[in-house]
């Protein structure tokens, strides 16, 4: 029994006669090919090709499209070639490799580099009108939610508002006030080490509050919320999606809007205003405590120049600001996650997408409300 | 190798599996000859598919032994796919690769060989299980379920394992589509010399293409053999899965 497949190429004439021997199986697959290559040119060579196959002790898909492979070398110039003394059990195989491969498609032709960028720049302006109207009528189908739910309170789904409230809001709490409070703590630093060189030390508190309060508190954690929840909210409406939950809702007549995405929204529009003050109050506790240790400023001092410093129109403008940054991270969170499709991938892409466009979102209305309340002369 | 080794394709003896307190398989004993296509019926929940996949490895078992091949189960490792194929019921294609790159993937994993041979092969394989190479690629989300079910059957048969294990192959298909799909399968078996293990309900698919048909009730397989065999069983359960009022139609529709 042979180990290693061989192939004896014997030309008698103008006919080449050619012997597979061994097994021409999957696991001998690179002595095949080196096998088949070798006798090529000889195929090209002789005028008719017979392929004695009573040699071969064991065949397979593989080796069988090989040997077909060589057979349709030869005859593809008109010449002939054929199969003989073929044992019973590999008819069927021969036959039915022998009808594989024959529609090939023709190759596409690589696509013009220049115009392939253009086309793909066309393509993402056309995507980005796309993303815009995404957005527009996801706001539309929120609102015309909330009117139902103003017009039949008991439309409201409680239980699920109260759920995600919990999940969002209460779940979040220990991390919010933990990363919102280290950087309340590096900012005071910042400020006591290079205020000190001009002897200000104690406008440190006035940076650390009017910072904290207007900018950094709501926007820390938008992005953080925008990150953990938002993601949440894409992936849990993506799989929905793909295991065709949110269809058969649509079918029992219930509109995925009211059910999934209004509790979801309504709950990020609640519980982000209320982390955000909890992030506040942690980050000027950790300016405090870096007052203390640092600045050698006592609780007393800091809270006394706290007082002076901000007033309620900073904290204001920090949490005006909240609601509509929940708005945007749970628009664009659910309506990302109703674009999945089918697959793994898209599931994880989507996700992707939902987390840097709300980031992206979240700074860009940022910019655009510190325009605005500047104007307004908050 | 002796003669046992090379008459069975898989034996099973003694397997018990179960989960926590409840016993699925219970002191099951089975054999799969070479070259058959061997149906498994059960109820539903009563351990067909945890059969399957203890034979495969999926699930660890409390005691027993399982032979594939002649080889004790467990220390096949990497070469799985040359010994064995398996169609999952959902089929189970990997969703961020095209069909021809699933087809492909046992090939790439287990062997060297050139791209374009391994592009050659994968289209003779969808070609084989009855699609066309204009499918080759399109991604697992764009095809309907009885395409599906072909690319994993295409896939499963990339590297022509011995062994071809079918969970449900029928499950979800139109009777056309599972008719077509019994043929095939009984086509390729011929033609590759397959050993088949497959897990159905379908009675049409027992009928047609199954050789032999083991009935698993309470943990063990009650009856084993030809269908005709099963339809004299006297085993209570056997006589209520082929002779209740569905089967007695289908049977009493085929005469």
């Amino acid at each position: 029994m042979n180990h290693e497949p061989l192939l004896l190429a014997t030309p008698s004439g103008d006919v080449l006669n050619l012997r597979p021997e061994g097994p021409w199986t999957a696991a001998n697959v690179v002595t095949l090919e080196t096998l088949s290559r070798s006798v090529g040119a000889d195929v090209d060579r002789s005028r008719a090709v017979t392929l004695d196959m009573s040699g071969v002790s064991a065949l397979d898909t593989l080796g069988a499209w090989v040997l077909e492979k060589l057979s349709r070398r030869a005859a593809s110039s008109g010449r002939s070639a054929e199969f003989v003394g073929v044992a019973d059990h590999f008819t069927g195989l021969l036959d039915e490799v022998r009808q594989v491969n024959r529609h090939t498609p023709a190759p596409v032709a690589a696509p013009n580099p220049v115009l392939s960028r253009l086309g793909d720049l066309g393509k993402s302006t056309v995507g980005a009108r796309e993303d815009i109207t995404i957005f527009l009528q996801m706001l539309g189908a929120l609102f015309m939610a909330v009117i139902g739910v103003l017009r039949r309170p008991r439309s409201l789904r409680l239980t699920s508002l109260v759920y995600q409230l919990y999940r969002i809001g209460w779940q979040a709490i220990p991390i919010v006030a933990l990363i919102t409070f280290l950087i309340g703590a590096i900012i005071a630093q910042q400020g006591f080490f290079h205020f000190r060189r001009f002897g200000a030390e104690s406008y440190t508190v006035d940076m650390v509050g009017i910072l904290v309060l207007r900018e950094l508190g709501v926007l820390i954690v938008a992005i953080m919320v925008a990150g953990r929840s938002g993601s949440a909210y894409t992936a849990e409406l993506g799989s929905m999606k793909m295991r065709e939950e949110i269809d058969a809702l649509s079918t029992m007549g219930l509109d995925p809007v009211d059910v999934l995405i209004l509790p979801r929204v309504a709950a990020l529009i609640i519980a982000l205003p209320i982390l955000t003050f909890i992030g506040s109050v942690a980050a000027l506790y950790g300016g405090g405590l870096v007052a203390q240790f640092y600045g050698d400023m006592g609780p007393a001092i800091y809270i006394a120049r706290l007082h002076e410093a901000i007033s309620v129109t900073h904290f204001e403008v920090g949490i005006l600001k909240a609601p509509f940054m929940a708005l945007v991270i749970g628009i664009v969170a659910c309506s990302e996650g109703l674009r999945v499709k089918g697959s793994a991938e898209s599931l994880g892409r989507q996700t992707t997408t939902s987390v840097v466009k709300s980031i992206f979102l979240v700074i860009v209305l940022d910019g655009l409300f510190a325009v605005f309340f500047a104007s307004i002369g908050m | 190798m002796d003669a046992s080794q090379d008459q069975f394709a898989i034996r099973v003896r003694d397997l018990v599996v179960g989960f926590g307190r409840q016993t699925v398989l219970d002191q099951l004993s089975l054999d799969v000859r070479r070259g058959e296509i061997l149906g498994l019926v059960g109820a539903s929940g009563g351990g067909k598919s945890v059969l399957m996949r203890t034979i495969i490895g999926l699930i660890p078992r409390r005691s027993g032994t399982i032979e594939v091949m002649g080889q004790p189960t467990g220390g096949h490792g990497r070469g799985a796919a040359t010994i064995w194929g398996i169609l999952f019921q959902q089929g189970a294609l990997f969703s961020s690769l095209t069909v021809r790159q699933n087809v492909q993937f046992p090939l790439r994993e287990n062997l060297v060989l050139s791209q374009e041979l391994m592009d050659e092969i994968a289209i003779a394989k969808l070609e084989m299980v009855g699609l066309r190479a204009q499918d080759a690629d399109k991604y697992p989300s764009e095809l309907s379920g009885g395409m599906t079910k072909r690319v994993a059957l295409a896939r499963a048969l990339a590297l022509d394992p011995p062994i071809l294990f079918l969970d449900e192959p029928t499950s979800g298909l139109d009777p056309i589509a599972a008719g077509d799909f019994d043929a095939l399968i009984k086509t390729l078996q011929k033609t590759l010399g397959l050993t088949v293990f497959m897990v159905t309900h379908d009675l049409a698919s027992l009928t047609t293409v199954c050789d032999r048909v083991a009935a698993l009730a309470d943990g063990k397989i009650v009856a084993i053999g030809p269908m005709r065999e099963l339809l004299q069983s006297e085993h209570p359960w056997v006589r209520a899965y082929f002779h209740g009022k569905r089967s007695q139609m289908l049977q009493h529709e085929m005469r």
